[in-house]
């Protein structure tokens, strides 16, 4: 399996000399297996560049959102396989329980907001609710699970080739919590870390930060360091950096969660980097 | 034990900072949480008994009558809410674990998720004042 990152800013897309580093494209993750299956995880900003790489051979492509908020739905309609007529896109998003998927992008991908609607792209576009059990897509097995972060959101578990990852990009899961981490039975997103390959967790903020912005659906990166250890993930990828901060207080950050790191691996998430996990 | 839902989760940490006494269950109606408030009014503490089995906390609270006498445990109305899948609201008489009786006033629902599967319920007391 192969997991590269095309964009990994949380919030709104912030290029500039002081991001350039680590990018400032918003959250976008592609997930390739052995036998060629692509799966686009979030479609933030950076999910242009990831269309543009894509064979125009390729029949089908799979998008999985965790939520519709903008930094994750932003790059849709730049999408390069939405305009190929020969082309398949399975788009798939958290259900909710008064409107489908379809009427909640289209306030997005329609005019005002945008030129083009759903039903005028050139590929044929299949919308579907996030599986809560395990489903197959090509060479995956993904499955869904809600998770703490304000509006109907999910995180993901996608295993390939004997390896398996989690996406869980935007995530509080100490919220209310007295002590954190709690157990696996009281911590969100447990069952779709354990014991993962590679867990891709929002680590947005610092714990100074995180102080004023409780509720916001976003963890420190020592929230991020304590969950992926809780779930005995091998390797963290600190993701949905925010917006304002540099290259130079990423470097900070990322040291710190180093440092209350006892198990597990921990990088922050740079866009270009790439992950080849071999099968066990 | 595997994870429990995001919304009983939530639910659980909510309850915890409330102080109206709240009792959560899971789907199969085994408690998951009582907080504060309730461990007052029960005579327990959480962490001294742990999640417990429907059968085994709707004997210790069932409801029971001015008299003393036990109903049957199905009669809870968290029970009741759970398995018809409908709020309950109304009086109920029970004996806390220090052989207290105490008269409530319970509201009773089932929580439900997106998909409308039955994730558990949760019960909120109130102990009306002394007349």
């Amino acid at each position: 399996m192969i997991v590269r990152l095309w964009g990994t800013r949380g919030s709104l897309a912030s290029s500039g000399p002081d991001t350039a580093g680590y990018g400032g494209n918003t959250a976008s993750v592609e997930v390739r297996s052995a036998d060629g299956t692509i799966l686009a995880l979030d479609a933030g900003t950076g999910i242009r560049r990831l269309g543009a790489v894509i064979d125009p051979a390729v029949e089908r492509v799979d998008v999985l959102l965790t939520h519709l908020h903008m930094d994750h739905i932003q790059g849709l309609g730049f999408f390069a396989p939405f305009f190929r007529r020969a082309g398949e896109v399975h788009v798939w998003g958290p259900a909710s329980v008064t409107t489908d998927l379809r009427t909640r992008l289209t306030r997005y991908l329609s005019p005002p907001l945008f030129p083009v609607r759903i039903r005028d792209l050139d590929a044929r576009v299949v919308l579907h609710d996030a599986p809560e059990e395990p489903i197959t897509i090509g060479g995956f097995e993904v499955v869904a699970r809600h998770v703490i972060h304000p509006g109907p959101t999910v995180g993901y578990r996608i295993s390939a080739d004997g390896a398996s990852i989690a996406y869980l990009p935007d995530h509080e899961p100490a919220l209310g919590a007295r002590r954190f981490p709690e157990g696996p039975r009281l911590t969100s997103g447990f069952d779709l870390a354990s014991g993962v390959d590679l867990v891709i967790h929002d680590g947005q903020y610092s714990g100074d930060e995180l102080a004023s912005r409780v509720g916001w659906g976003h963890s420190s990166v020592r929230e991020a360091v304590a969950f992926g250890e809780l779930a005995n993930a091998h390797q963290l990828v600190l993701f949905h950096h925010d917006p304002s901060h540099s290259d130079a207080v990423l470097d900070g950050l990322t040291a710190l969660a180093r440092a209350s790191a006892t198990t597990i691996k921990v990088v922050a998430g740079r866009e270009g980097d790439q992950y080849e996990l071999p099968g066990g | 034990m595997a994870q429990l839902p995001i919304e009983l989760i939530l639910v659980r940490q909510l309850a915890g900072g409330l102080a109206v006494p709240t009792f959560v269950v899971d789907a199969a109606g085994d408690l998951v949480f009582i907080n504060e408030a309730a461990e007052a009014l029960l005579g327990l503490r959480f962490d001294e008994v742990g999640e417990v089995s429907f059968a085994d906390w709707t004997t210790a609270f069932a409801p029971h009558t001015k008299g003393g006498q036990q109903a049957d445990p199905a009669t809870h109305p968290l029970a009741v809410a759970i398995r018809q899948r409908r709020p309950v609201h109304g009086p109920l008489r029970i004996m806390s674990r220090d052989r207290i009786s105490r008269s409530l006033v319970v509201t009773a629902l089932p929580l439900e998720g997106s998909r409308g599967q039955l994730l558990g319920g949760i019960a909120m007391f109130w102990q009306p004042p002394a007349k």
